[in-house]
């Protein structure tokens, strides 16, 4: 029990990388029907420039409360604006001029893209691991059973409880954005019908610039929460996150911004119940097939919109 | 000499190799209820969609208050002071009536809002009931209703509308004709309707346009087309 309640916290972090990620799978989904295969890529950069600017700044966990929250801030806001850059400009560059192209091109173009960032980076930072020092460490014992003559505890580390809490207040206020404001409602137009949103006077490019810009700010996020908590990333990690969340997408309905929420919390918990249970070899056999069964049971994904409209 | 609000000038459209479109010149003065009739193919949407540049005219021009509009991008098209109520409806499915209307209100940045809903309300009581309701879950007519609603909200000085009357009762038909000539009578809003509807629509419009196979082959008063023998036998009498 105890040890059930331990994964299930591990396994809630995870998720809450996945699905911010797989949010932006499903949105650049929903408005241009296309995947964005260097999206796991964009994640990657987040994480990699949270890793430069940290190394810049030189912060460490000797650094002061104040002074490591005010580093963190800029961190954030400077891995989420090179990413968001990235990821609008891979729009631009290779997306949009094939636009309206046969329905393969994008899917090949997004593939170049993903190997060039891979790339990019590998040569520009090297391609070995970078590690730090964590930064935000300690955790809270949340329950305690002696087994045998040791203690097992459960615990919540602080860096977790950050990871949890600031997804779910992110996802709060981008929730907020899709469902109340006019950039959200314009979204989901250009979603639903992009000529009609066209007639109406929303500029489209414009609204899916900022759907590649939304998207890779969640990524960016997950990917500055992701080198906090493992304290490690490399030029390549986009590409396993990336598919991790990329399943978590369609398995929660690829379109579905809820769903991708949903999905990354399932795809963690499996990889993570799956590890501690079974073998650790296997984690992504295991993810890999629950999304197979899902696609055959129900290949709208969990919450995916059936199409009952009237005509 | 009323002012000419849009003009065509040998508009022609393609989709792929197939021409649409052959050379149509056509005039809309402001302040008046212009009416395409033709049957079905005739190419009287594609029009309609021409003017905003979705297809794109291959050939001619397009001028909306002495502005060249052939290239603009649509969405511009639509700041302009053009909204149209297309074919199809084309509502937004998975969004609720009220939302739908915020939609057509994008050009004026939703300033307002609280004073053109009522009148949409008004003409049209079924959406004020509805307005919480997804609109994909709407019949036909009232889907109708939202198309026409959303593109008056957005306080156009040219409203296209697109066969109105498509899937509407007689009687929701008769209420929509009364409130296109009564905002054009009282508001001095301009008209641009399409419809295979053709005796409703002639008795509105000021002026008409007969269209048939991409081709303008009539044109005159409302009321002098409806007096023609050929355009009687050919979309008033028999089955229209
Ligand atoms: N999206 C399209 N692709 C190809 N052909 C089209 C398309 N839309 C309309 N057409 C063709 O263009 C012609 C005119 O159609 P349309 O403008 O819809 O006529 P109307 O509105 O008068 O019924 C028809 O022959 C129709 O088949
Ligand atoms: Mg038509």
């Amino acid at each position: 029990m105890e040890y059930f309640l331990q994964q299930l916290i591990n396994g809630l972090t995870l998720g809450s990388i996945y699905g911010l990620i797989a949010i932006g799978y499903t949105m650049v989904y929903g408005i241009i029907g296309m995947i964005n295969f260097a999206h796991g890529d964009v994640f990657m950069v987040g994480s990699m420039t949270t890793f430069i600017v940290l190394l810049m700044l030189g912060v460490t966990g000797g650094s002061g409360p104040f002074i490591i929250v005010l580093a963190l801030a800029l961190v954030i806001a400077i891995s989420m604006a090179v990413a968001a850059t990235f990821n609008w400009a891979i729009e631009r560059v290779a997306y949009r001029p094939l636009r309206g192209s046969f329905r393969l091109a994008p899917l090949i173009s997004a593939i170049g893209m993903s190997i060039v960032l891979q790339e990019f980076v590998r040569i520009a930072q090297e391609g070995r691991a970078k590690p730090i020092q964590p930064i935000i460490i300690g955790k809270k014992i949340l329950m305690t059973k002696v087994v045998g003559n040791q203690d097992f505890n459960v615990t919540l580390s602080y860096m977790q409880m950050i990871i949890i809490l600031s997804t779910l207040v992110l996802m709060t206020v981008f929730t907020f954005i899709i469902q109340r404001t006019s950039l959200g409602r314009a979204q989901r137009a250009c979603e639903q019908d992009t000529k009609m949103a066209s007639l109406l006077g929303i500029n489209v490019d414009r609204t899916i610039s900022i759907t590649f810009i939304l998207g890779a700010v969640l990524a960016a996020f997950a990917g500055f929460m992701f080198f906090m908590y493992y304290n490690v990333t490399d030029f390549f990690v986009g590409f396993n996150a990336g598919i991790k969340a990329f399943t978590a997408a369609v398995l929660g309905g690829i379109g579905s911004i809820p769903g991708a929420m949903l999905g990354g919390l399932l795809i963690g918990f499996i990889e993570v119940m799956w590890s501690a249970y079974f073998s650790i070899e296997y984690k992504d056999v295991a993810a890999f097939t629950i999304l197979v069964l899902v696609l055959i049971f129900m290949p709208q994904g969990l919450l995916g919109k059936p199409e009952v409209e009237k005509i | 000499m009323s002012k000419v609000l849009l003009q065509g000038e040998g508009v022609e459209t393609y989709y792929g190799k197939i021409q649409a479109l052959k050379g149509i010149d056509f005039v809309v003065n402001e302040g008046e209820i212009a009416t395409v009739i033709g049957s079905n193919g005739a190419g009287k949407s594609t029009l309609m969609m021409t003017i905003f540049g979705t297809p794109r005219a291959r050939a001619g021009r397009i001028i909306f208050d002495g502005k060249d509009i052939t290239q603009m991008p649509t969405h511009e098209i639509a700041h302009l002071g053009l909204a149209q109520s297309p074919e199809g409806r084309r509502i937004f499915p998975r969004m609720s009536v009220f939302e739908n209307l915020q939609m057509g209100a994008t050009v004026r940045n939703l300033e307002n809002l609280e004073e053109d809903l009522p009148k949409v309300f008004k003409l049209f009581p079924r959406l004020e009931e509805r307005r919480n309701q997804r609109a994909g879950t709407l019949s036909g007519g009232e889907q109708q209703m939202l198309a026409i609603g959303r593109a008056m909200m957005a306080k156009p000085r040219l409203l296209l509308l697109d066969e109105p009357s498509l899937g509407l009762a007689p009687i929701i038909v008769k209420l929509i004709f009364s409130a296109i000539k009564a905002l054009n009578a009282e508001e001095g809003l301009t008209v641009l309707l399409v419809e295979q509807n053709a005796n409703h629509a002639l008795k509105l419009a000021h002026s008409a346009y007969v269209m048939v196979n991409g081709k303008i082959t009539m044109s005159g008063t409302g009321a002098e087309l409806l007096r023609r023998p050929e355009v009687r036998a050919a979309y008033l009498e028999g089955g229209h």
